[in-house]
Order: C-alpha cells, then structure tokens, then sequence
C-alpha cells in the first residue's frame, strides 16, 4: 500500500538500527508518547532489535486509558436513558466504568451504536428527529477536528437533537507533567506524528527548550519509528535539544490550519483530569459558549457523577514512563485485557495491553 | 485511537454543506469528509482518521525521504560487504 508499504521495508530498518548502534555511546531513555506508536514498536519487536543502551517507555497517548472512570460512568447514565441513541466509536464500548461497560448495557437493551465517525452520529440525529443523539467524543488533538465538526455541523444545519459527552485531552500538558515530575527519566521523545498533523509542531518549541530535550514527530510505521529513534539518539549525543521532524510527508509546522480553526472555535481549553494521573491544568477541551446547546454533559445532567479510581494498579507510573507493565504485580494475573484493573491494560493500544498481547513478560 | 491511514480520492462531492470524497484505501473504499484539505484534487493520496482527511500527502517530502532512506541502506550494505 503506497505510502505504507515503502516505511515497512526490512532492508532500511536494517541499515537504520546499525546506523543507531554506531553512534550511539551511552545509555538514553526515550519516551514515544503515542499508543499506537507503542503498540507499532511492541508488534514489529523494535524494542527488542535496539543496542540494550536505548531504553524505550511508553507515554499516556492513549486517550482510551487515560478516560477517567467517572466520565465513563456518565456515558453509561446517558445510554441508559430512555430515547437516546448513544454513539461511540468501537475501542470505547469494552472500557468497564465503575459496575458496566457500554456492551453490557446494550445487552440490557440500550440502543449503543458505533460509528466510524462522528458525522455518522449526526446523520442518525437527522434520521431520527423524536431521539436524542449523543457522541462519546473522546480524543486527543488527532480526533478533535472531527468531534468539532459534528458540532458545527449540526449547529450550521439546525439539528438539536445530537450531542457530545466531551473528554477529551491534549498532549502538551502531559509531557510538562512527565518532564518536570523528581522522578522522570526521559531524555528525549517521539512526539506523535497525527497529533502534530493536525497541531503542528510549534507547542513543543518552548517544553523542548525549558526541559532541554529533543522532541521528534514521527510516523507509525517501523522506519518512521527508526529514523525517529535515530535522530533523537543523534540530538542525545550531541547535547542538542530542540524539534526535528521526521514526519514531513503529512507534519507540517502549523498543522492544519483549517482543523485547527475549527477546533478553537467549538471548544475551549479546560482543566482535565486523566485516569491513572490525575488533574492536568489546561490539558482537555469543554464545548464553547456558541454550541454549549450541544454538551451532553449539561444536556442530561450527569456533571455530578463521579468515581474514585481503584489504588490496585500501577497504571499512573507506567503512563509517565516511571514503570514499566512487567514490574506490575498484578500484571498477566489479576490484571488481564479480559478482566482489566487500570487505564493501561484497558485499551488495545494501551502498553500493559500490548506487552500481554505480545508476550513482553520477562523483559 | 490516532491512527490514520492514507487513501487516494477517487470522487470528491458535496453533501449537506460538506466537501466529501471517496477514498480508495489499497482497494477498500470508504467515504471521508475533505472539509480540513481545501486544496486536495482528485487522485491525491490523503491521511484519514475517523472519517477526516487531516492533511494532503506531500508527494515530493515522501520522494525525498525514499530516496535518503535508500541511499542509506544501499551505503549499509556496501559497508557490511
């Protein structure tokens, strides 16, 4: 497949991790923030063919895990409500809130749909004008253009019956959180290469400069990911901080500006709380005054829902790269993708999710 | 959930306001809103996610990166041998 095909070629990879074991010279540790970055290293076996100086550990970028339970539980109340059609895409529908998940309250009898995107959620609005419509939006950077859209769309063509239950976040805020906790070990890091298709990579300029470290976007792909690796490694050696990008078939400084217009103008910036972290300031999005006819949340009152996390797990240190999956008791044990107990075991793309997927359990 | 994957744009169309277009992903083909890449034209590969194509695919970047990437691994392979 064009454009997918040539960055999964074995002979590159080859010539790019000789190229890492010549210049590397001292023991790194790098984060790459994305989920599905992970869940690509951990699939091709990356972190097992790099010099045993690189030490990768995986970021919070998997807004599935991150989700608080709370919010959850909120979506759960709104499904279950009589006339609404609720709307989610797949990877959210298995998450268990504090007692169900979205599965187990369509087998109750719930009308629980998935989409593939948010406009289909609004288009099932238009078709069934005596229900409410609501969209679980849930997101980083990536995804909020098109959560955004929905809104504007359904406020630009009059339709009052579609909502969106927002839970969102952003990864900026999250790396200040990582870089400036006593207990970071990251030198350098894979910045996400879809996050910054849309962002651009501007955000990152002034974190690699207060943290001195160099900040790469790249793709998902296992020569993405080398080169990535390589020229973070490069910048390690040489003390340089800074942004290169690697991903500049689609990374552009800007983004997209079209996408991001549209994102400033329905949502706002709001303090968010993560699952697994806590509150980070500034790091999610709530619905704008304009379309705030279109926030679930207020639409259904469900704000006053809320939910402890369980202290079990260890999620909140693997998510900030402090621990890895393994060295969690209850991991492979109590804590299964079947039966999870944390964030990251939650989702597919989660690390503990992929290290048991993939049978990471002895490294 | 941040993956996206590239498509080429087969048919581009209006729908309730909305540039749409049909996207040719390795044979699969599926709809996608194109309201955030203005500038695309028939036969451009675009990222997709969730329904939206985020950027245009930069024909000439992807080329550049190609060929570097092939000069290395071929200069790899000469050193090996």
């Amino acid at each position: 497949m064009r454009y997918l095909s040539e960055y999964r070629d074995p002979k590159v990879a080859r010539a790019l991790i000789e190229k890492i074991k010549s210049t590397i010279t001292q023991p790194w540790t790098i984060m790459e923030i994305c989920g599905g970055q992970t869940h690509s290293i951990i699939r091709n076996g990356i972190d097992q063919l790099l010099p045993k100086e690189i030490e990768l550990v995986h970021g919070p970028g998997c807004p599935v895990c991150v989700t608080p339970l709370e919010m959850i539980d909120r979506a759960l109340a709104i499904a279950e409500k009589p006339n609404v059609i609720f709307t989610s895409f797949g990877d959210m529908l298995r998450v268990p809130g504090s007692h169900d998940d979205l599965f187990t309250v369509k087998s109750r009898g719930a009308d629980v749909r998935m989409v593939y995107s948010p406009l289909e959620s609004v288009k099932i609005a238009q078709e069934n004008p005596d229900k409410e419509v609501v969209f679980f939006a849930v997101g980083f950077e990536t995804t909020a253009p098109g959560n955004a859209m929905a809104i504007k769309h359904a406020y630009d063509n009059g339709i009052t019956n579609f909502s969106e239950i927002v839970s969102h976040v952003l990864v900026p805020p999250a790396m200040e959180v990582i870089l400036g906790s006593p207990d970071n070990r990251v030198q350098g890091f894979l910045a996400a290469g879809h996050v910054c298709t849309v962002q651009g990579w501007g955000e990152y300029v002034p974190i690699a400069e207060k943290y001195n470290v160099p900040i790469v976007p790249t793709g998902f792909e296992p020569v993405d990911l080398l080169e990535g690796i390589l020229c973070c490694i490069e910048k390690l050696e040489a003390s340089e901080n800074g942004i290169e990008n690697k991903y500049l078939r689609v990374v552009q400084e800007f983004g997209n500006p079209a996408a991001r217009a549209v994102v400033e103008d329905v949502f706002n910036k709001c303090d968010q709380k993560w699952r697994g972290i806590g509150n980070i300031p500034g790091s999610g999005f709530a619905i704008s005054e304009k379309y705030a006819a279109y926030d679930a949340t207020t639409k259904f009152d469900v704000g006053n829902i809320t939910a402890e996390e369980p202290e079990a797990c260890i999620s909140g240190l693997v998510l900030q790269g402090v621990k890895k999956p393994h060295e969690c008791e209850a991991f492979g044990k109590e804590c299964t993708p079947m039966h999870p107990l944390g964030a990251t075991m939650v989702s597919s793309e989660g690390a503990c999710a992929a290290y048991y997927k993939y049978q990471r359990r002895e490294l | 959930m941040c993956l996206a994957i590239p498509g080429k744009v087969l048919e581009m169309y209006e729908e309730a306001g909305l540039n749409m277009g049909k996207i040719d992903y390795n044979g699969t083909l599926n709809t996608c809103c194109l309201a955030y890449v203005p500038d695309v034209k028939l036969g451009d590969y675009v990222l997709v996610h969730a329904g939206f194509a985020l950027q245009t695919i930069n024909e000439e970047e992807a080329q550049d990166t190609f060929e570097a990437l092939q000069l290395l691994a071929d200069a790899m392979e000469k050193e090996e041998k």
